[in-house]
């Protein structure tokens, strides 16, 4: 069941969608909402938020399911981004990305076994001139090196919900 | 300021400009103009006659694409005007910049284009990476309301426009117009066929124009200063600057506002610095990835729509990616491909099927594990997922970095077969 505050913030996204037939609109949303509270989205959560969408659950999946942003699957307390494309390619972002997988124990698309880390690789994220870049959680950072990088997870580990 | 309208008035350090901050230098004095004294056809006319071409990538007159827009009481409600900020090609990086920057130049911007197509609704399509400029856009927004510039009859002008953010959550084929529309729909983000176009069947099967993020902070100061002045700020018979980009082994990668029709070689050793010591220059992809490799032979061209089309690329979205002569460039091109197999919505066989064959064959060939045949298997591929045998142009955009790729660096791919592994590791 949508919690009080799930319901109230989807249903000011509902709002923005007068005309009757509309509501699926919000879906991407109400999904980002969901999952902001939960961190990921359970087959419960699709049944949860179909139901005020005028959606059916497998409508609602379709779309969770086209989106790599919408976590289908448990994800850690942080979730990592590493940009894997062309210009950060270039930069060297597979030393990176080795960097991140022996420091974390996880392979890309795992969480670590204390639930800190989800470790995923995405397309560009727009910060071609500070490549290598990645993202954890809404922060970004650009230019990233080993040491870089130690010093950003070091402000991480720890890190209690 | 007038040689750089874009950036010229943005802060050093980038900060966002508040509305007042704006009005100060002349913000919001360009949609009062246009809605208190052009009519919606003027206005059009007035973009048109500019020639500011699409600055996502395609290049269509921006005028022109307006005037397919149903017009007058008859024509059906409501319309939509959408920015597409979905900057989602690899190597772009410049709409980012526009809306953190000055998100009330690209706000005026939309009022003034949605007047000039009478829409009653606009969105922003903003893709989900771009935290700042969200939060940005939300603040500008609330002041722009505040302000009554946007909602019931702004200015007294009597032109009521709704204004709605929307932020996606991934996927490069969000970005393409009609896939951008059944996203905003709340469907499955696949494209969709055209014709119908969506200047008459677009958002909720309603009139819908999709603008470019920069092309739209272009509107504004066209209608202060004019057609003529717009046409007088290009070096090379194209209208307006650009907001080039550079990435790769420089000095300096970055963004910066340039007169249209600059010379790449400008732009990559001076601007960007050149190259890094130790790095020497060996290609560029010149308009994001979805275009042909150039090479050293390109470049004293201009960066113009015309020029980059006829050296046999596309400026694209004028965001450079150079390639140094200690990258595999066939590395580089597996990378890219890799890019848009994961990224086609899996909508069209050619291109859900192609894509992955092309990676496989790709990674064989870097891996040492190459066959003899496998260069004119790539080479059919680049013509069976051309134009018009996919669904849409996301395939075809994936062919043009590996057919320029398999000209270019046609010796670099037979080493690999022939020695059996990359001469680069």
């Amino acid at each position: 069941m949508l919690t009080e505050q799930e319901r109230e913030e989807i249903e000011r996204e509902l709002a923005k969608y007068g005309n009757s037939g509309q509501a699926r609109a919000a879906c991407v949303e109400a999904l980002k909402i969901v999952q902001r509270y939960r961190g990921w989205i359970s087959d419960a959560g699709i049944r949860d938020i179909a139901g005020i969408l005028e959606m059916t659950p497998e409508e609602l999946d379709g779309v969770a399911t086209f989106y790599n942003l919408i976590f289908r699957r448990q994800v850690g307390r942080h979730v990592i981004l590493i940009c894997t494309t062309i210009s950060c390619w270039v930069m060297g972002y597979e030393e990176i990305l080795n960097h991140l997988q022996e420091r974390l124990g996880i392979q890309p698309g795992e969480t670590t076994a204390d639930g800190s880390f989800t470790l995923l690789p995405v397309p560009c994220l727009g910060a071609c001139d500070g490549a290598p870049a990645i993202m954890i959680d809404d922060t970004l950072y650009t230019n990233v090196s080993r040491v870089l990088l130690d010093k950003i997870l070091s402000n991480y580990s720890g890190v209690q919900r | 300021m007038m040689d750089r309208p874009l950036t010229g008035d943005m802060r050093p350090d980038r900060e966002p400009l508040s509305i007042k901050e704006y009005e100060e230098k002349g913000g919001y004095q360009a949609a009062r103009k246009a809605l208190l004294g052009l009519a919606p056809k003027e206005a059009q006319d007035l973009v048109r006659d500019s020639n500011l071409r699409g600055r996502g990538g395609a290049g269509f007159n921006t005028g022109l694409k307006w005037s397919f827009v149903p017009m007058g009481d008859a024509a059906p409600r409501p319309k939509y005007l959408i920015a597409n900020a979905d900057e989602l090609e690899p190597g772009a990086f410049k709409d980012r910049m526009l809306i953190e920057g000055n998100p009330h130049q690209l706000i005026e911007g939309m009022i003034i284009s949605a007047y000039a197509i009478q829409a009653d609704i606009s969105y922003v399509f903003l893709r989900w990476a771009y935290k700042a400029a969200a939060k940005r856009l939300e603040a500008a927004l609330t002041e722009a309301y505040s302000s009554h510039y946007l909602g019931e009859n702004i200015f007294g002008s009597g032109y009521s426009l709704e204004f709605h953010l929307h932020t996606s959550a991934g996927r490069y084929i969000c970005g393409e117009e009609t896939a951008l529309l059944n996203a905003l729909e709340g469907k499955r983000a696949t494209p969709r066929a055209k014709p119908p176009f969506p200047q008459v069947s677009g958002l909720w099967g309603k009139p819908t124009v999709v603008n470019n993020v920069e092309t739209l902070c272009n509107i504004p100061h066209i209608i202060n200063n004019g057609a003529e002045w717009y046409k007088g700020l290009g070096r090379s018979g194209d209208s307006g600057t650009k907001i080039y980009g550079v990435s790769g082994r420089v000095k300096n990668p970055g963004l910066w506002e340039l007169p249209i029709g600059t010379p790449m070689r400008e732009i990559i050793g001076e601007h960007a610095g050149g190259m890094r010591e130790g790095y020497r220059f060996r290609s560029v992809i010149p308009g994001g990835a979805s275009t042909e490799f150039l090479t050293e032979e390109h470049l004293d061209l201009e960066m113009d729509y015309d020029s980059v089309q006829k050296a046999g690329s596309r400026l694209g979205t004028g965001t450079m990616i150079v390639i140094d002569d200690r990258t595999c460039p066939v590395g580089a091109v597996h990378n890219i491909e890799q890019f848009f197999a994961q990224e086609s919505c899996g909508w069209c066989t050619p291109c859900r099927e192609g894509l992955p064959w092309v990676v496989k064959t790709l990674h064989a060939i870097e891996n040492g594990q190459g066959e003899s045949g496998d260069l004119e298997i790539l080479q059919q591929l680049t013509d069976s997922l051309w134009l018009n045998k996919t669904f849409c142009a996301l395939a075809p955009g994936a062919m043009e970095p590996l057919k320029s790729g398999l000209k270019i660096f046609r010796d670099d791919f037979l080493r690999h077969i022939t020695e059996k592994r990359c001469p680069w590791k």
